[in-house]
């Protein structure tokens, strides 16, 4: 980090301390109140599992230390209605496996005697983990991943934080319509693009049923293998459907893929909007370079957009710190935020008996403006899904992706319709 | 005019993913035809060769440059392989071969992951990014690159086990491995020279997969199961087996993408592989 900044960072985190008040104190055989936690701290999610637990563990350390920053129960040392009492998360390895997810939650519950659970990113190893917690009626609160079929369970201890999959697709359709508000932007063909699996699916399906009850014209709805090797067939259908709007769900080496198909047979729709994965992996603009221009995805996250939260140039220091200086993004963002939350009901719960924790959970009512994420709010409905939750839409512009909407948050202005491809 | 337009398009689009294919599945039959053994790590040498030409890239060779380097150190590589493991899997049962080249699979794809990141990463500047254009088809150059190199790939091989002495010895061996020996033929040695020419082959491959795919720890996977189907349905051990059989399931694949739904582009491929199993379990030009 360069100097500047980290005196800057270190002012700020010395004024805040300075109003942190006196350390409550803590009785010395308060015993510590355990959270499992299951990640893919192995496998090829490994790079990501290391990331979320080094954002739980700030989190950790923030719920028990004593330096207050504008977020829920951070800086209290501990607890308070559990006297103070210091909250300890144990990890386990999905491998980013459903089985290793299950054996995980199994093993925190039984031998951890974790009282509550968080975790796991993909949606695979939460779908079993889950399974697990709910069998044994223990609270699992789920910071991280998006499938939309998570919360159609009808679990009773299954809470999710963020906004999944059908949120986003609400987003593109806002975002759609406030162009047309403001910009008089009229878009009505849209090709709906996914690959086949959980991620996909989810995304797509929620892109193409609200596009029809919206009255929008589904010009083709395109499923397809994400591990292909080449998009010929999928490219011809998208051009044959001559879509202004083309949403699309897709890993990094099938979203290279289309974006060279669609340069290469002239495929130019108003726009591309994109469910984050492949579009925002920093291979794509490295990639591709000036054919990602004008390219939209919805992301769950920024650093950069107005009318934030104070605390998150500072937790993003922190993170860096401790992160080998990458900076905190919309998955450790979460993964932290995850923790304050389970925290946060425990400690409302006044107690670590899991049906008191339970109805804590779905009491939670806490403001966007108190969390790092560009949220209304953190309420769970009848399902254990936040109805607060929203995202942001970004679009690449000179090789960097800039928030463009909501328009209140924005950064910079919508460049409409994307340009042409370079010759 | 324009459903014929379409035709035109796809077809050229399946003849090239058809050679791209190939360009993957010959170093494959080349090495089951003459020691009976399926690779299949033949996907992690791909990898594996991605990841060279991807070094070589970022030190500013380009992966045209970069191709004979990669196939040479994947040559290498691939004897080494041999002598140390794939000879001793060969003294034991049958399915030796195939648990000990899965668990290479699995050891070369863990290595990858835990030095090399799972991350996805494409090398810099890479030439070829422009479109061809002849008449209504567009093609991307990068793919009629790729192209070429199968078929001049596959021409090489070909010449390389009819007409020189070397490769007559290696039809000897995977003929009769017994009758070579007694005719002086050191099979051991002729069986490394395959498995390190197969090595090679896919190096080239990955050499020229670079010019439009990222490389990860897992970026064989796809091709080498699309080989092992080529390899099947052209004919074990058929060096023009593997260009015949990858042309077809590129054909299969994109027609029936678009004419079937992209989900079940796969599903004519392996109803042809079914097909040739029941009715031609040899392959299409397989000998057996």
């Amino acid at each position: 980090m360069p100097a500047r900044r980290l005196s800057a960072f270190l002012a700020a985190a010395v004024a805040v301390t300075a109003v942190g008040g006196a350390v409550p104190t803590r009785a010395a055989d308060q015993p510590d109140i355990v959270i499992g936690s299951i990640l893919p701290l192995t496998g090829a999610l490994a790079q990501t599992g290391a990331g979320l637990r080094a954002a739980q563990q700030l989190a950790q350390d923030l719920v028990n230390g004593h330096v207050s920053y504008p977020l829920p129960l951070v800086g209290k040392s501990g607890l308070p209605h559990l006297g103070h009492a210091r909250i300890r998360l144990v990890f386990a390895d999905s491998q980013g496996k459903p089985d290793q997810a299950r054996a995980a939650a199994e093993q925190l519950i039984t031998q951890e005697h974790a009282v509550a659970l968080i975790g796991t990113y993909a949606s695979s190893t939460t779908a079993t983990a889950s399974q697990v917690a709910e069998r044994y009626g223990i609270p699992f609160l789920n910071p991280d991943s998006s499938a939309p079929s998570l919360t159609a369970r009808g679990l009773k201890w299954f809470f999710r934080a963020t906004p999944n999959d059908a949120t986003f697709a609400d987003n593109f359709y806002q975002f759609l319509a406030d162009l047309k508000k403001t910009k008089k932007i009229d878009v009505r063909r849209i090709a709906v693009v996914g690959e086949d699996g959980l991620f996909g699916t989810g995304a797509s399906d929620a892109e193409e049923q609200l596009g029809k009850k919206l009255g929008y014209d589904i010009v083709t709805r395109v499923a397809y293998p994400a591990t292909t090797t080449e998009v010929n067939a999928e490219v011809q259908k998208v051009k044959a459907a001559t879509p202004d709007v083309i949403m699309i769900a897709s890993y990094l080496p099938d979203a290279l893929l289309y974006m060279r198909g669609f340069k290469e047979q002239s495929v130019l729709p108003k726009a591309i909007l994109a469910q984050d994965a492949g579009f925002i992996d920093p291979g794509f603009v490295r990639t591709l370079g000036a054919d990602a221009e004008g390219v939209f995805t919805r992301e769950v996250f920024s650093l950069e957009i107005k009318h934030r939260n104070q605390a998150v140039p500072l937790i993003d220091q922190l993170f860096r710190l401790r992160f080998g200086g990458k900076p905190l993004d919309g998955n450790t963002a979460r993964d932290f935020m995850g923790v304050l939350f389970i925290s946060d009901a425990i400690d409302r719960a006044g107690s670590t008996k899991p049906d008191a924790i339970r109805s804590a959970l779905q009491k939670t009512d806490i403001p966007g403006k108190l969390t790092l994420m560009p949220w209304i709010r953190v309420h769970f409905d009848a399902n254990g899904q936040n109805d607060g939750g929203a995202g942001i839409i970004e679009q690449i512009q000179n090789g960097k992706y800039e928030t463009v909407w909501p328009f209140d948050v924005a950064v910079k202005p919508v460049i409409w319709p994307m340009p042409a491809w370079k010759r | 005019m324009e459903a014929l337009g379409t035709f035109g398009q796809l077809l050229v689009g399946g003849l090239l993913t058809g050679l791209v294919f190939a360009l993957v599945a010959v170093g494959l039959t080349l090495v089951y035809g003459v020691m009976d053994v399926v690779n299949f790590a033949h996907g992690e040498f791909l990898m594996l060769a991605m990841y060279a030409a991807l070094g070589l890239a970022l030190a500013g060779l380009g992966p045209l440059v970069g191709l004979p380097l990669v196939a040479i150190a994947m040559f290498l590589f691939g004897i080494v392989v041999y002598r140390v493991f794939v000879r001793r899997l060969l003294a034991g049962p049958p399915e030796a071969t195939v648990f000990g080249t899965f668990g290479l699979l699995v050891l070369m794809q863990g290595i990858a992951q835990a030095t090399l990141t799972s991350d996805f990463q494409s090398a810099p500047n890479v030439p070829f990014r422009g479109t061809l254009h002849i008449g209504a088809i567009a093609v991307s150059q990068a793919t009629v690159i790729e192209g070429i190199g199968a078929l001049v790939l596959t021409a090489a091989l070909f010449a390389f086990v009819e007409y020189t002495e070397t490769g007559r010895a290696m039809r000897a061996v995977a003929e009769d491995r017994v009758a070579a020996t007694l005719m002086g033929i050191d099979v051991q040695r002729v069986n490394g020279l395959a498995f390190g020419i197969g090595a090679a082959c896919v190096g080239a491959a990955g050499a020229l997969l670079m010019l439009s795919y990222p490389v990860y720890p897992t970026a064989g996977a796809p091709f080498a199961l699309t080989a092992f189907v080529v390899v099947a349905l052209g004919g074990f051990g058929s060096i023009q087996g593997a260009l015949v059989g990858a042309l077809l399931v590129g054909m299969l694949e994109v027609f029936g993408g678009f004419y079937l739904s992209p989900e079940m582009k796969m599903v004519p491929v392996y109803l042809a592989y079914l097909a040739i199993v029941l009715l031609r379990p040899q392959g299409l030009l397989g000998r057996r």
